[in-house]
């Protein structure tokens, strides 16, 4: 590691190896941020889930939004719309997009994630899981 | 490169270590080349969860995921499973005892509920190796800050209104040590680090040295510059090899990012840290004796004052703290010392450490704020006892201390609430005994202990525990007399009175509080010559009731000394000659003919 030699170069590199942690600490406080949990079934992976997935994490990068956090979820049952992936709001209902590839990212992450608008292909969920 | 999606946190524990964690950090390793995903998740090494009785433990995050007793084998289903598909594999999670569910999160378990973790923040979160990753967490933040904008007398009075106290045993108010030792001049003065962790069943000092080196290493760097030394020296046990090379790679990777050496950052204040090895003698952990050995000469103590404060290493001004307590000064200058004075009872702020171990359902390392009642520690955090047994005691305070009993139970956990007690907060050791411990055996353990270790300078301790522990013996196999306690209390505190250095003025501890709060028990054991807990050999007898006996040889057969006799379909009976009454036919039989006497 290069030498730190002031208060400000140690700020600096704290900032550069901040995100190694990142990661961890959001882990902490899950509830509090926006999650999205992107379905990673066979179907899923099959129709583009892991790009879709690195398309969300790199565009919330570029745009600065930091209080997402990103998860992996099982098989949700929307075959017919994959790849599907959950979007939930501290305090909110969780939202269910399906299709989600490509420009549909971009979509749902300058909208409603940035805006809260609602965008088209939302699928209706009224299934409760065993966290809630 | 790919985006790092999720994290791996394996315990790299001494106690998970031995468990094979190792091979499952290779494991995960081979498992994602073999998928692809090495870029996407990352697997890391990191110190103790405290959860030890589950490991090895694995975390992943960011869903928070908590595995418990992984095997490298399991790396593959995580993999395949929670990885790539995300579905948690609910095998490997805890299992509450009370709901018989499975929990996900470690946030959801009675074992970390309660817990608050200062001086082990950053155990179990960070690679204890990566420099960068303690930077992340604001480390070194405070040493910048101090040397930028504090003079030495205003960290002194900082650490002074935090209300933080030794953490080694004692209990001294450190920022009045570190000003003690600022006053005195001399052209060198040192900075020494207590690693000696000596009492029997504690460990806090080594999971923060693994887990969490930095944090020492920036702490001595702050102490340094508040008391004038640019030498610090950790002694530090050699039994812990895998501390000692995570605290050698923190110092290193310090000094080559300018944080220790000279004029660090800019500053102007020069420091550095060497390591020294102990060879692991109780006597070790007093200042005076650890001074000693650190110049090379025999572990003994010498009488203070002078204190090391004025004469020291070398006869030079030293200040001498230990690692717990070193690991909470980084967070007092980032919170601010009206954070930590917030946390605990009036005379004994921020947390503890506790390493909790003995007849417990939930054996690990536990930090609690101050106040935290011993039934919080022992039923909440702790899961009750073992095997749904009765609590008898918790001893404290490892060789130093006493044992607190049921009556303490609701009373808030503090320095001064545990001497008031008649035991002591020691390093932090909490051993927890139920019904089936004899108590007079317990304090011949711990005065065996101390005998072992005594250093012999001095006559009270070298003969005076000795004779106690003879004493001790006799009562323990049935040939003590009511004179006996009277003696023992006689020794102790005469031992007390006049040993040189604590070890010899708190050996007597254990003795003197057993006799205090279980007077029954040695009765029982000089006047009935009976072990009420059934424990002490000597005591205890074996017999098998005739007519329960069906005569299936199961007895005769596990019975390793051949003391069983008899005939096929016939009551069997013991030799009492022959018997070393081990108790296994007593647990073979399956007719509950065999009684314990």
């Amino acid at each position: 590691m290069a030498k730190i030699g002031s208060l400000e170069e140690l700020r600096k590199l704290k900032d550069q190896v901040r995100n190694a942690t990142e990661l961890r600490e959001k882990g902490h406080d899950i509830e509090k941020l926006i999650q999205v949990k992107v379905s990673m079934a066979t179907c899923g992976i099959a129709s583009g889930a892991r790009e879709t997935l690195a398309d969300f994490m790199r565009l919330t990068r570029e745009k600065g939004i930091e209080n997402v956090v990103f998860t992996q979820t099982g098989c949700m049952g929307y075959c017919h719309s994959e790849p599907t992936v959950e979007v939930t709001k501290p305090g909110e209902e969780p939202v269910v997009f399906g299709n989600v590839k490509g420009e549909r990212v971009r979509e749902i992450v300058e909208k409603y994630i940035l805006k809260g608008e609602l965008v088209a292909d939302i699928i209706p969920s009224a299934y409760r899981t065993i966290n809630e | 490169m790919a985006d790092v999606k999720m994290h791996i946190l394996v315990c790299g524990g001494t106690g998970c270590m031995s468990s094979q964690s190792d091979k499952i950090v290779d494991s995960f390793h081979r498992c994602l080349k073999e998928q692809g995903l090495e870029e996407e998740v990352k697997v890391l090494t990191t110190g103790c969860f405290g959860f030890c009785e589950q490991g090895p433990i694995v975390k992943v995050a960011p869903d928070n995921t908590f595995y418990v007793k992984v095997t490298p084998e399991d790396a593959e289903e995580i993999v395949a499973e929670h990885v790539i598909k995300g579905r948690k594999v609910e095998r490997l999670l805890f299992v509450d005892p009370e709901t018989a569910e499975h929990v996900a999160d470690s946030k959801h378990m009675e074992f970390y509920k309660k817990q608050m973790r200062v001086a082990l923040r950053n155990c179990g979160f960070i690679d204890p190796e990566n420099l960068g990753e303690y930077v992340a967490r604001d480390g070194y933040l405070a040493l910048a800050q101090v040397l930028e904008s504090m003079t030495p007398q205003e960290v002194v009075d900082t650490v002074k209104k935090s209300g933080l106290r030794g953490r080694g045993g004692g209990g001294f108010p450190t920022g009045l040590k570190w000003e003690f030792a600022s006053k005195y001049q001399d052209d060198q003065k040192y900075v020494i680090c207590n690693a000696d962790e000596g009492d029997p069943g504690a460990f806090m000092d080594r999971s923060i040295l693994e887990g969490d080196p930095h944090s020492v290493v920036e702490a001595m760097a702050i102490c340094g510059y508040a008391i004038g030394a640019s030498k610090g020296m950790v002694y530090i046990r050699a039994e812990y090899p895998l501390a000692v090379s995570r605290l050698r790679k923190a110092i290193e990777d310090a000094r080559e990012a300018g944080l220790l050496g000279d004029n660090i950052l800019g500053s102007g204040f020069s420091f550095d840290i060497e390591l020294r090895y102990g060879a692991g003698a109780f006597v070790c952990g007093e200042e005076t004796a650890l001074i000693r050995s650190l110049e090379g000469e025999r572990g003994e103590p010498t009488s203070k004052p002078p204190f090391p404060a004025e004469k020291g290493f070398w006869g030079k001004p030293s200040n001498v703290n230990n690692v717990e307590t070193f690991a909470n000064i980084p967070v007092i200058f980032l919170k601010g010392a009206d954070w930590f004075a917030s946390i605990g009872t009036e005379k004994s702020k921020g947390t503890k450490v506790f390493a909790l171990a003995g007849k417990v359902n939930n054996v690990g390392l536990v930090e609690v704020p101050m106040g935290t009642t011993l039934r919080e520690v022992v039923f909440d955090i702790g899961g009750g006892i073992r095997g749904g047994k009765k609590f008898k005691a918790v001893q404290t305070g490892g060789p130093s201390g006493g044992c607190l009993t049921e009556k303490h139970l609701d009373t808030p956990i503090d320095f001064d609430n545990l001497i008031a007690a008649g035991s002591m907060m020691g390093s932090g050791g909490m051993i927890v005994l139920d019904e089936d411990n004899c108590m007079p055996s317990v304090a011949k353990f711990y005065l065996g202990f101390t005998v072992e270790e005594s250093c012999g300078k001095c006559t009270p301790c070298r003969v005076g525990n000795k004779r106690m522990y003879e004493l001790l013996d006799k009562i323990t196999s049935g040939r003590g007399t009511e004179a006996d306690l009277k003696l023992l209390r006689d020794l102790a505190a005469t031992i007390k009175d006049t040993s040189l250095c604590g070890l010899g003025q708190t050996a007597p501890n254990p003795v003197l509080s057993t006799l205090d709060n279980f007077r029954d028990e040695y009765e029982a054991h000089v006047k009935e010559r009976r072990c009420p807990s059934g424990s002490c050999k000597k005591l205890i007898s074996f017999e098998i009731l005739a007519d329960k006996c069906k005569g299936c040889t199961l007895c005769a057969r596990v019975c390793p000394a051949g003391a069983i006799s008899g005939k096929v379909r016939e009551p069997h009976v013991i030799d009492p000659e022959k018997c070393v009454k081990c108790g296994a036919c007593k647990d073979a039989c399956k007719f509950g003919a065999i009684i314990k006497k």
